[in-house]
């Protein structure tokens, strides 16, 4: 089986996020693999391991993506690929990123393709669909369970808290949900092996794309950090005269109830 | 150039969901002026064309289909498409749902156009449409426009307000038959879990408890609270990690973002990730036995308490309000 995983460079959850020149500041930040796209090695890995073939991971962004590439090769992938667009594009965006892993798939012949649900920086969830559809084959989102058998695929997705199982075919795109696996850390056997493991890097002329065919659709105008809230009440007394204080400040000055 | 805006007004259990009004709302504010053009899908939903016109739309275009009994990408994507083809609108809204995450960017990849998920405010400025969402969960926020193609925007629930409803209001609620084929994939199954109680991310109130709580059954009294304010539960990772709930619950970075009226945290720390999923709610509240807590720093209003004794108390007290209003 020709196993793909979509997997994006982010911000640790534990930064604070904080602006230079009206941009994002990066600096002295630490990066991982989004959390939802270690779910989708850690299920690429498991589906390998049962039915057979290989699992490579792909990402699209700069020379430091490489970090997190060598730890998905770490955890058991077996190659990746680093399509760098530092030098070729200034502002991509979801189209833009779809685009560029859409063509690199075209003529791979991916049996599945796992993505991320969503992305915990950007937070659209828009990237594993509009490769499926560049690629016209059926995708499912927020998948918590995964089960092929013959080429046939069943899948439990999450829906808003409701489960739907749904039967489709290979090839196929999904994307992981909290709940799909509990992602493995990579061993110390595997740190070494991962240095050896083949980590392709290309560039959009690789991939005979101009930058005109990648443009963007959108267009960030400003970014802002939302205002500091300021320190609450806290109250004081009786837990009994708390409750009825809380109660009433909801009611006539906060006015929620 | 007058502009025209669809909107898919989202049905479930036979009504259609609050955020389908609020994007109404929200094509207002971009439409400025123009129309707006309801869009139903299913298999039965031509009866709530005037609801949607009710609440703003100008009329309204349905596409019945036994194919599309179920949502699925594939089926309700060849209805869209048909009704844009015959539309030709400058942009489309979905509600940031399930379905509408699920869907508008197949639609959006198909038509080579920008989408911009997860949209909190719209303004039109300078004959752009302007619209803001969260990044970084909510850690920041950014303003876009769409440059290329169909304006695609996916509305996040509890943000912009719906228009009042006018039952006054009427208009044309016109079927468009499309020919569904080639579903690629079967919904075999549904598990109900989410059905009792309000969908967290629409809810206005949410009790959400922590790994404070406990146990399964420490739930309880946020349950309860939750029946008397008409609210939902949510959880902490800390709490769906000790298996006390399920992961659906978990609101923050890696769960749903929400942003309430009113989000009352009951043992919950204040953990980054939790917070960049709920610090954007109107008014927080914190119940908690450490004063130092995290929490506190971004709640409007903080108990220093067990919450076991807290939320009972809190219960009455309002359950006695709703009793003498
Ligand atoms: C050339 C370029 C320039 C950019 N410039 C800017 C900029 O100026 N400002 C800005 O805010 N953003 C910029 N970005 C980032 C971009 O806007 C989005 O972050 C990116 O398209 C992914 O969208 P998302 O974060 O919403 O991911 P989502 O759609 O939420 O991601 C869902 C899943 O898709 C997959 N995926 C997403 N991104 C990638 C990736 N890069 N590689 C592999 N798999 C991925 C993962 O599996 C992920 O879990 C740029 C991107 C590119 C390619
Ligand atoms: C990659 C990553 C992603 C994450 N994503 C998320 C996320 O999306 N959402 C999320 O919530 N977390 C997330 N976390 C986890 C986060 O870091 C915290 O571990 C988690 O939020 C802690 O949950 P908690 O506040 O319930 O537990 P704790 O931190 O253990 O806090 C429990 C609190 O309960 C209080 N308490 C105990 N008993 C009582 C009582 N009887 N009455 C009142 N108060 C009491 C204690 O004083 C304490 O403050 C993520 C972590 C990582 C690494």
């Amino acid at each position: 089986m020709n196993i793909y995983v979509l997997l994006k460079r982010t911000f640790d959850t534990e930064e604070k996020i904080t602006l230079s020149n009206g941009k994002i500041n990066e600096d002295g930040a630490e990066f991982i693999i989004n959390p939802y796209d270690e779910y989708a090695v850690e299920e690429a890995i498991q589906v390998r391991d049962a039915q057979g073939g290989e699992v490579t991971v792909i990402s699209v962004g700069t020379e430091e993506a490489e970090k997190q590439l060598r730890t998905a090769l770490a955890m058991g992938a077996d190659k990746a690929v680093l399509i760098n667009i530092e030098d070729d594009v200034e502002n991509g965006d979801q189209f833009t990123t779809a685009k560029i892993i859409g063509e690199y798939l075209k003529g791979k012949k991916a049996d599945l393709i796992i993505a991320g649900n969503v992305a915990i920086d950007g937070g659209s969830g828009q990237v594993g669909p509009r490769v499926a559809e560049i690629l016209e084959i059926p995708y499912i989102t927020t998948i918590t369970k995964l089960d092929i058998a013959d080429g046939n695929v069943s899948v439990i997705r999450d829906v808003e808290g409701d489960s739907e199982t749904i039967e489709a075919s290979l090839p196929l795109l999904v994307t992981a949900q909290q709940g799909l696996n509990e992602p493995r850390y990579p061993s110390l056997p595997g740190i070494m092996k991962a240095k050896k493991k083949p980590l392709e890097e290309l560039e959009l002329d690789d991939l005979d794309l101009e930058e005109d065919d990648v443009e963007a659709k959108t267009k960030t105008i400003e970014i802002y950090l939302p205002a500091k809230k300021e320190a609450g009440k806290v109250l004081s007394g009786e837990i009994g005269d708390q409750v009825s204080e809380l109660v009433q400040l909801l009611r006539s000055e906060a006015k929620v109830i | 150039m007058a502009r025209k805006f669809l909107v898919l007004g989202e049905v479930r259990d036979g009504s259609l969901r609050n955020v389908s009004f609020e994007a109404i709302g929200a094509a207002k504010l971009a439409a400025a002026g123009g129309e707006i053009v309801g869009v139903l899908v299913g298999d039965s939903v031509q009866n709530l064309g005037n609801e949607m016109i009710q609440y703003g739309a100008d009329r309204v275009v349905a596409v019945e289909n036994d194919q599309l009994k179920q949502y699925t990408s594939d089926g309700y994507a060849q209805g869209l498409l048909a009704v844009i083809e015959q539309e030709k609108p400058e942009g489309i809204f979905f509600g940031h749902t399930a379905l509408g995450k699920d869907l508008a960017p197949k639609l959006a990849g198909k038509l080579e156009s920008g989408l911009i998920s997860d949209v909190t405010s719209i303004e039109e400025e300078g004959g752009n449409i302007v619209f803001t969402r969260p990044i970084y969960s909510g850690k920041a926020f950014e303003k876009k426009i769409v440059t290329g193609g169909v304006i695609f925007a996916t509305i996040r629930p509890n943000n912009i307000e719906p228009l009042a409803k006018d039952e006054s209001r009427s208009g044309d609620v016109a079927a468009l038959s499309v020919d569904i084929k080639d579903l690629r994939t079967i919904i075999k199954d549904v598990v109900r879990k989410a059905s009792e109680g309000v969908d967290l991310s629409e809810a206005k109130v949410i009790i959400a408890g922590g790994r404070g709580v406990k146990s399964e059954d420490g739930f309880e009294p946020l349950k309860e609270l939750a029946q008397v304010l008409g609210g939902a539960v949510g959880a902490s990772r800390g709490a769906c990690d000790a298996d006390y709930c399920d992961y659906s619950l978990q609101i923050g970075q890696t769960g749903k973002v929400v942003t309430p009226d009113l989000y009352i945290a009951c043992g919950i720390s204040g953990a980054i990730q939790h917070l960049a999923g709920m610090s954007n709610s109107k008014v927080i509240v914190a119940i908690n036995k450490d004063p130092e807590a995290n929490i506190f720093n971004v709640a409007d209003y903080g108990i220093v308490g067990d919450l076991f004794e807290v939320l009972p108390l809190l219960t009455e007290e309002f359950r006695k309000l709703k009793v003498n209003a």
